[in-house]
Formats: C-alpha cells, sequence, structure tokens
C-alpha cells in the first residue's frame, strides 16, 4: 500500500501532472490562459508522431509474434464489450440521462485516450518499465469498436444514428489515428536506425512538448467543467470515476492472461480505464446529433481524465506490478 | 456602378460539417462559398473557442455563400437535412453584387 501511495505522490508532483493542474486552476480561475488552436493541434502531431515512432522501432527491435494479434484483439474485445457496462452503470447511477446520451457517453470508455497512454508510458519510463511496443496498435484498434458498440445500442432502444461514408471516414481516417499508425509503420520499417537519426526531435524534447500539452488539456478541462456545472449531476460524477476503475479491472485482467510484460499490462490497464475526448466526440457529432456533447465531453475530459491522470495511471502501475510480480 | 441584388446566406455550424455542407452546397449548383473558422462564441448549446481544442468535435465555422435571389430557395432546402438536428445559426440577408453573372 505504501508503494502505491509513494508512486501516487511522486506521479502527482511530477512536471506534467503539475502542469495539467496549472491549467485546470488557471481556467477555474478564469485566467486568459490559452494555447491558438494551431499551437494545442501541432503539440498532439508532435506527441502522436513520436509516441507511434517508437512503438515501431520496439516492435522492430524485438520482432512479431502471435502477442500483438491477441493483445488486438483483447483490445477490440475489450473496446466492444466495455460500452454495454458503461451504458447499464450510467443509466443506473443516473436514471434522467437519456438513452441516446448514455450511448454516446458508453463509445467514448470504450475507446481509449491517447493522451493518457501517453502520459502512462511517459510514467513507465520513468519507472524503469517498458510496455511491449505492439501496444500502440493496441490503441489504434481500440478507438473503432467502441463507436460501433454504441451506435448499436441506440438501434437497439429503437433510436436513429446517421451511419454513412462520413461516419466511418471519421472512425477509420481521422487524422490521429491516421499518424499515430503511420509513424508506426515508419519506426518499424525504419528501426533503430531510424530512431538514431531523428531522436534528437522524438526523444529529447518529449517530455517539455508533454508538459506543454498538458497545461493545455487542462485549461479545456477547466474550462469544460466551468460551462457544464448543471450538467454534471452526483450520480454522473461518480460514474466518471467508477466506470474507469471498471475498465482498469478488466484491461488488467486481460494483459495479465495475454501475460503482457508488467509494462504492458499497466498500458493495456490505462487504455481500458481511458475516455476518448478527441476521435469519437467527432464520430458522435455525425452520427448522433442529438446526444449531448457537454454531458460526454465533460465526463470524458473533466472527470475521467483528470481522474486516470492523477490517482489511476499510478494505481495502475501498482496493480500491474502486483500481478505480474514485477 | 451597375450593381444587383443577391442573397448572402450565412451558416455557422459544427467544424465537423465541413465537408458534408460543402458537398452539399455543391449539389445543389452553389460552388462558389467561403468557409471562415469562428473564434468562439456562446448560444443554446453553451459556449465554444477555437482555443486549445485538438478535436474538431466542438469548433465551429461559418460558411458564406452569395446567390441570386431565385436560387435561394433551392440552397435551404439542400441543405436543410444537415442542419436539422446540429448545432448552427443560418441566415439570409439582402445584399448586392457587382457581376450578377457570376451568382
Amino acid at each position: 500500500m505504501s508503494a502505491i501511495l509513494d508512486l501516487a505522490a511522486q506521479n502527482l508532483l511530477s512536471p506534467v501532472i503539475l502542469c495539467f493542474a496549472l491549467g485546470l486552476a488557471a481556467a477555474l480561475a478564469r485566467s486568459d490562459l490559452s494555447f491558438p488552436e494551431a499551437i494545442a493541434k501541432g503539440m498532439s502531431l508532435y506527441l502522436l508522431f513520436a509516441i507511434g515512432f517508437k512503438g515501431g522501432v520496439s516492435v522492430a527491435a524485438h520482432g512479431v509474434d502471435l502477442g500483438l494479434a491477441l493483445a488486438v484483439l483483447a483490445g477490440i474485445t475489450l473496446s466492444l464489450g466495455l460500452p454495454f457496462i458503461a451504458f447499464s452503470l450510467l443509466r443506473t447511477l443516473s436514471p434522467g440521462v437519456s438513452v441516446l446520451d448514455a450511448a454516446a457517453v458508453a463509445g467514448h470508455y470504450g475507446s481509449i485516450s491517447i493522451v493518457t497512454f501517453v502520459a502512462m508510458s511517459a510514467l513507465l519510463t520513468g519507472q524503469g518499465l517498458e510496455a511491449e511496443g505492439y501496444m500502440i496498435a493496441v490503441a489504434a484498434a481500440m478507438e473503432a469498436p467502441a463507436i460501433v458498440a454504441a451506435l448499436w445500442l441506440v438501434s437497439r432502444k429503437g433510436g436513429e444514428s446517421r451511419v454513412g461514408g462520413e461516419l466511418w471516414r471519421e472512425i477509420l481516417l481521422n487524422g490521429s489515428i491516421v499518424l499515430l499508425m503511420g509513424a508506426f509503420v515508419i519506426g518499424w520499417v525504419t528501426g533503430e536506425d531510424g530512431m538514431v537519426e531523428i531522436a534528437p526531435f522524438i526523444v529529447t524534447p518529449f517530455k517539455g512538448v508533454l508538459c506543454l500539452f498538458l497545461l493545455d488539456m487542462g485549461l479545456v478541462a477547466g474550462r469544460g467543467l466551468r460551462s457544464a456545472r448543471g450538467v454534471i449531476t452526483p450520480g454522473i460524477a461518480v460514474f466518471g470515476v467508477v466506470m474507469p476503475l471498471i475498465g482498469a479491472a478488466l484491461g488488467l485482467g486481460a494483459g495479465f492472461v495475454l501475460g503482457l510484460s508488467t509494462g504492458g499490462v499497466a498500458a493495456l490497464t490505462a487504455l481500458a480505464a481511458s475516455a476518448s475526448y478527441i476521435a469519437v466526440p467527432a464520430a458522435m457529432r455525425v452520427a448522433l446529433p442529438r446526444a449531448n456533447p457537454a454531458l460526454y465531453l465533460t465526463l470524458s475530459l473533466g472527470i475521467t481524465f483528470p481522474f486516470n491522470l492523477t490517482l489511476g495511471l499510478p494505481l495502475y502501475v501498482a496493480l500491474a506490478r502486483v500481478v505480474t510480480g514485477g | 456602378m451597375q450593381m444587383h441584388d443577391a442573397k448572402r446566406v450565412e451558416i455557422i455550424i459544427e467544424a465537423i460539417m465541413e465537408r458534408q455542407i460543402s458537398t452539399a452546397l455543391t449539389q445543389v449548383g452553389v460552388t462558389g462559398f467561403t468557409i471562415l473558422p469562428v473564434l468562439g462564441g456562446s448560444g443554446r448549446s453553451g459556449h465554444w473557442t477555437r482555443e486549445g481544442g485538438v478535436g474538431r468535435a466542438s469548433g465551429m465555422i461559418a460558411v458564406i455563400c452569395l446567390v441570386a435571389p431565385p436560387r435561394l430557395d433551392s440552397l435551404l432546402k439542400g441543405i436543410f437535412p444537415l442542419l436539422d438536428e446540429h448545432i448552427g445559426v443560418v441566415s439570409v440577408s439582402d445584399t448586392q453584387v457587382l457581376r450578377a453573372e457570376r451568382f
């Protein structure tokens, strides 16, 4: 227990988390601190490229085995299954939430937050641990199935969704996925030689950029919380903390059964515990325009993301150490 | 200078709908329009701002098109199915243009 508390304290006092806290506090205090959209977008592109490339290099170094296919399959299964749990839990904790809103929220919790994954990778590196490189592919594979599950939930309950070419383009070809997987493939093809060439760009500045990006995420989360005070009821807030723990438990179990390394189990746990706030909100605006964006964006970005970032990630690393003995 | 009557249609809509609204306009024969970024604002769905956001889910755009008055109805009918359920505002105002044959 003391190990978990030590890791949590160490995590809370890291520059990455303190930057997020600064952004959150600045937004809640109505400071005019802000990042231009282009800079925020540029930082997210950098982080996606760096994390994808590193994953590809890792796969090139360690080779491809059955573990990759099984981990991707487990990720897809989690992504398809978690929305059903999220839907039922949210409707139980807050019966006033409509079917449409509950399904939209459920889609977010089946999908993943790549920034949470990046933060977990940084935490693991600080702990001397490393996840399997192919966890990048698992992360990418977990984006879309949850959206399909959410739309199925809506249709099962008699609701309408707009499923068409635009939605599939949004799901499968959104910029985040294309860049993440593209960088992964480039890293895989070029291997360690490629890494040596661009390491000064994607390794050394990585944590500094992550700090600034999380400062911006804190600002966005704080602004969302401020403007959505009437939307989040106590039951919904409880959901925002309990659901990631349920996802984490399933991700932890799946990682253990797959025989992943300690870092790999922690990464899969973080993926299953996280909720999307980039890819799925965009898909939901296309497919379920009547669902309330203030609800799902505030839940995933204003409650679950800060919870995972501050308390969840160290907890998941500690649990991964316990189950793997690492 | 000879001026001609025209209609100015301004559509403020979610950024995520940009491709679909462009396609719908083209399909009703409106091939000239301008898309502008929207810095921020407030409406029935709350506040929005371009600052800091990395996803397109909460951003808005403004689509502006100028058409000859007889073409206004078909334009509005063409875009209405897209606007029906999405956050946004459509306004139509009278304006004048220099070269009528272009609209």
